[in-house]
């Protein structure tokens, strides 16, 4: 069983591009996480939460029938709306204190959407049907569910449409300068309060987009965001905030990684490894810094 | 304003206080009722079944009562269950096992949903000498501590799926068989491997994959990966409901063909419903089943108990409210029998338990675990997209024969 990895190549061809296919989803929300991390300064630990509600809402459109695949439109659409009311309901008061007390507030409301989300749609395990099929490469040794390319494909899309309107669009200059610097933006005559509240809009429906990818690419429970947020912080820890290439590219190498991982070391590693690795870019990081003689605040 | 709160806080700590000395006063047996207590999940993680559980226990009280309920030194009386929420929180749950005991009075105990949850009430009905008869903790764990006071109605985990390594030596004309597992890191799927270690080991197979799942299990393609890759006879996964689904969605997304696929918790999951088709020839272990042949005079049968259930709660009961029906069943025959209800009088009651209900024979062996009733597997089977569960193992009360080995995903349609 040593390192069967080695001994079947195509097992290499199948854990990178399953690696990568997961790693664009997983940097989807982190793309949405280190946006209002950089913008508001705040560390959402809903971010996964927010992630499972967008799965819910892709899964109750099928349930009505609806193919799940018009979620990645609607449920955006609906969390844009969840993020704002969010926003103006508890972030806003948390938005200029410290570190610690938006960790509490989002600590908290996201304990509040999983008790809600276990009331309205149960403590089941649910999984939405796609029916898209599967892609066979190299003989039918190496084969790709056309849900996970699909997810990946949407995820590529929206990212992309989001840098694009982050360049060129008022509300996405303003975001820009509001996390450059939120004072002078406002004596700019930048509305802050109103950038705050559409940043938050605009991770959510992100959340929303990776959700109902989800529940049609793997499965959905009420208690199941943490993870979630803790990839995503991850994710966002590795690339650094305000840097979106590097987002993608973190997110895609941790994916990578993690499947290596587990035919090197073993499925019960696989997470430790993750998180082994991000001690060790941690380490050199502040390695990296005492020798350009610069300190973290 | 201040006197208005003032007054409250007097008027409530005074009502607070009724309330306690009301239910303190609220003993084993109440008049013509034996007061039985079960912390239980109603909200969080484990709340469907929490409910499936608690509908078990509220059907058989109501049964029990009904036909004349338990006549202890010549006198009727009727059961009574005091409920708590535990959240799905094992801390939670041994407050409140605490509570029911300390407060409320209860000298029996009705078990949680879990075996985490029972693991947690255990020390505490043990430290109180309070018999318990639990009917959803089914960690081998639970029986390996020398507990006198817990008895359990069903199988313990690592009985699971043995069946079905026996199952596959046999279709293999008796010689050992190459086995991929996987399973998720938490105490029940645990057990459930060491029960296919033991089975391995009996009949000279080999395990080829052995997989831990993380807890929060949603993704298992390199497992099914190296599945394809070194084509083993049997594939063995356990995870609960999530570790269900996942694995059917992904195998068959990624086609892998095995001979044999075999699971835990698929009812639970609602695979045949899910998945619908995609999850056809799944073997999976449960604890019951209705076409089982087990009678007794409350419930008659298996089909007779699905039908009344069914009829109360509107859907077919899942083998979590059986076992939790049984467990009143215990309850019943062993205050008769003790014809006391010294409590020490009743455990000794309970571990003398040798009887049949329609869930199946009940004898605790020495560490509370039922010894007498054998695990059943069911297979999946489809006609065009309904999908049901029919039992094929063991041969007693096989309604189907074992489809073996499963066609090539190249074959279905």
């Amino acid at each position: 069983m040593d390192f069967l990895i080695f001994k079947a190549p195509m097992l290499m061809v199948q854990a990178s591009l399953d690696g990568i296919l997961l790693g664009i989803l997983f940097a989807l929300i982190a793309y949405g996480m280190a946006l209002q991390w950089g913008v508001m300064n705040i560390i959402n630990i809903a971010q996964g939460d927010l992630v499972i509600l967008g799965g819910y809402i892709a899964y109750t459109i099928y349930l009505w029938g609806i193919h799940p695949a018009w979620g990645v439109i609607i449920s955006p659409i609906i969390m844009f709306f969840v993020g704002w009311g969010l926003y103006k309901l508890v972030i806003n008061k948390v938005v200029d204190r410290d570190l610690f007390i938006s960790i509490l507030a989002t600590f908290g409301i996201a304990i509040v959407f999983q008790q809600l989300m276990n009331f309205i749609f149960g403590a089941d395990v649910v999984v939405a049907q796609s029916e898209y099929g599967t892609t066979m490469l190299f003989d039918n040794s190496v084969t790709l569910p056309n849900s996970k390319i699909f997810s990946a494909f949407i995820s590529v899309l929206y990212a992309v449409a989001l840098v694009i309107y982050m360049k060129k669009s008022r509300l996405g200059r303003a975001i820009r300068a509001t996390a450059q610097n939120a004072r002078a933006a406002k004596i700019l005559g930048v509305d802050t309060e109103k950038v705050y509240a559409a940043t938050f809009g605009i991770n959510a429906a992100l959340c929303g987009i990776a959700g109902a990818l989800i529940s049609i690419t793997l499965t959905l429970h009420p208690y199941v965001g943490l993870p979630y947020t803790v990839r995503s912080f991850m994710i966002v820890i590795v690339a650094g905030l305000g840097n979106l290439p590097a987002v993608a590219v973190s997110g895609m190498g941790l994916g990578l990684f993690e499947e290596f991982a587990d035919y090197i070391l073993g499925t019960e590693f696989r997470i430790g490894a993750v998180f082994l690795l991000l001690v060790l870019i941690l380490v050199y990081r502040r390695f990296k810094l005492s020798k350009k003689r610069e300190y973290l605040k | 304003m201040n006197k208005i709160a003032k007054l409250f806080v007097t008027f409530f700590s005074a009502l607070t206080l009724a309330l306690v000395s009301f239910t303190s006063s609220f003993a084993k047996v109440e008049g013509d009722y034996i007061v039985l207590g079960s912390a239980i999940s109603l909200t969080g993680k484990y709340s469907s079944n929490g409910v499936h559980t608690q509908n078990g226990y509220n059907m058989a009280v109501d049964r029990i009562n009904k036909m004349g309920g338990v006549e202890v030194q010549g006198k009727k009386y009727k059961f009574e269950i005091i409920y708590y929420d535990d959240e799905s929180n094992p801390k939670r749950a041994a407050q409140l096992a605490e509570r029911l005991i300390k407060q409320d009075g209860v000298h029996y105990m009705l078990g949680p949903y879990s075996s985490g949850l029972t693991k947690a009430i255990a020390p505490v009905t043990e430290k109180y000498k309070i018999p318990m008869v639990e009917a959803n903790g089914a960690s081998r764990s639970l029986f390996t501590k020398g507990y006198k006071y817990l008895f359990a109605v069903l199988s313990p985990a690592n009985q699971y799926l043995e069946v079905a390594i026996d199952l596959a030596v046999e279709k293999n004309g008796g010689k050992g068989v190459r086995i991929a597992q996987a399973f998720e890191q938490d105490a029940f799927s645990q057990d459930v491997r060491l029960g296919i270690l033991d089975a391995a080991k009996r009949t000279g197979s080999e395990i080829i994959i052995d997989d831990k799942l993380p807890k929060e299990l949603n993704d298992m393609a390199a497992t099914l990966a190296k599945v394809k890759a070194t084509k083993p006879d049997v594939l063995v996964v356990s995870g609960h409901t999530k570790g269900a689904l996942t694995a059917i969605r992904q195998i068959s997304e990624m086609k892998v063909d095995v001979p044999m696929l075999a699971m835990t918790h698929c009812d639970a999951a609602k695979l045949s419903k899910q998945h619908g088709k995609k999850s056809e020839y799944a073997l999976c272990a449960s604890q019951w089943h209705k076409n089982l042949s087990y009678k007794d005079k409350f419930f008659g049968g298996g089909k007779k108990y699905a039908r009344d259930f069914q009829k109360e709660f509107g859907y077919d009961p899942p083998y979590q409210s059986a076992e939790s029906s049984a467990a009143l069943l215990v309850f019943k025959d062993a205050f008769e029998r003790a014809n006391s209800f010294d409590r020490d009088a009743v455990r000794d009651a309970l571990v003398d338990t040798e009887m049949q209900t329609f869930y199946g024979n009940i004898k605790f062996g020495p560490g509370g675990q039922n010894v007498a009733k054998p695990m059943i597997l069911f297979q999946v089977r489809c006609k065009g997209d309904d999908c049901e569960n029919r039992v094929v193992a063991p041969t007693k009360w096989a309604s189907d024969k074992f489809y073996h080995p499963i066609p090539k995903w190249s074959e279905r349609s």
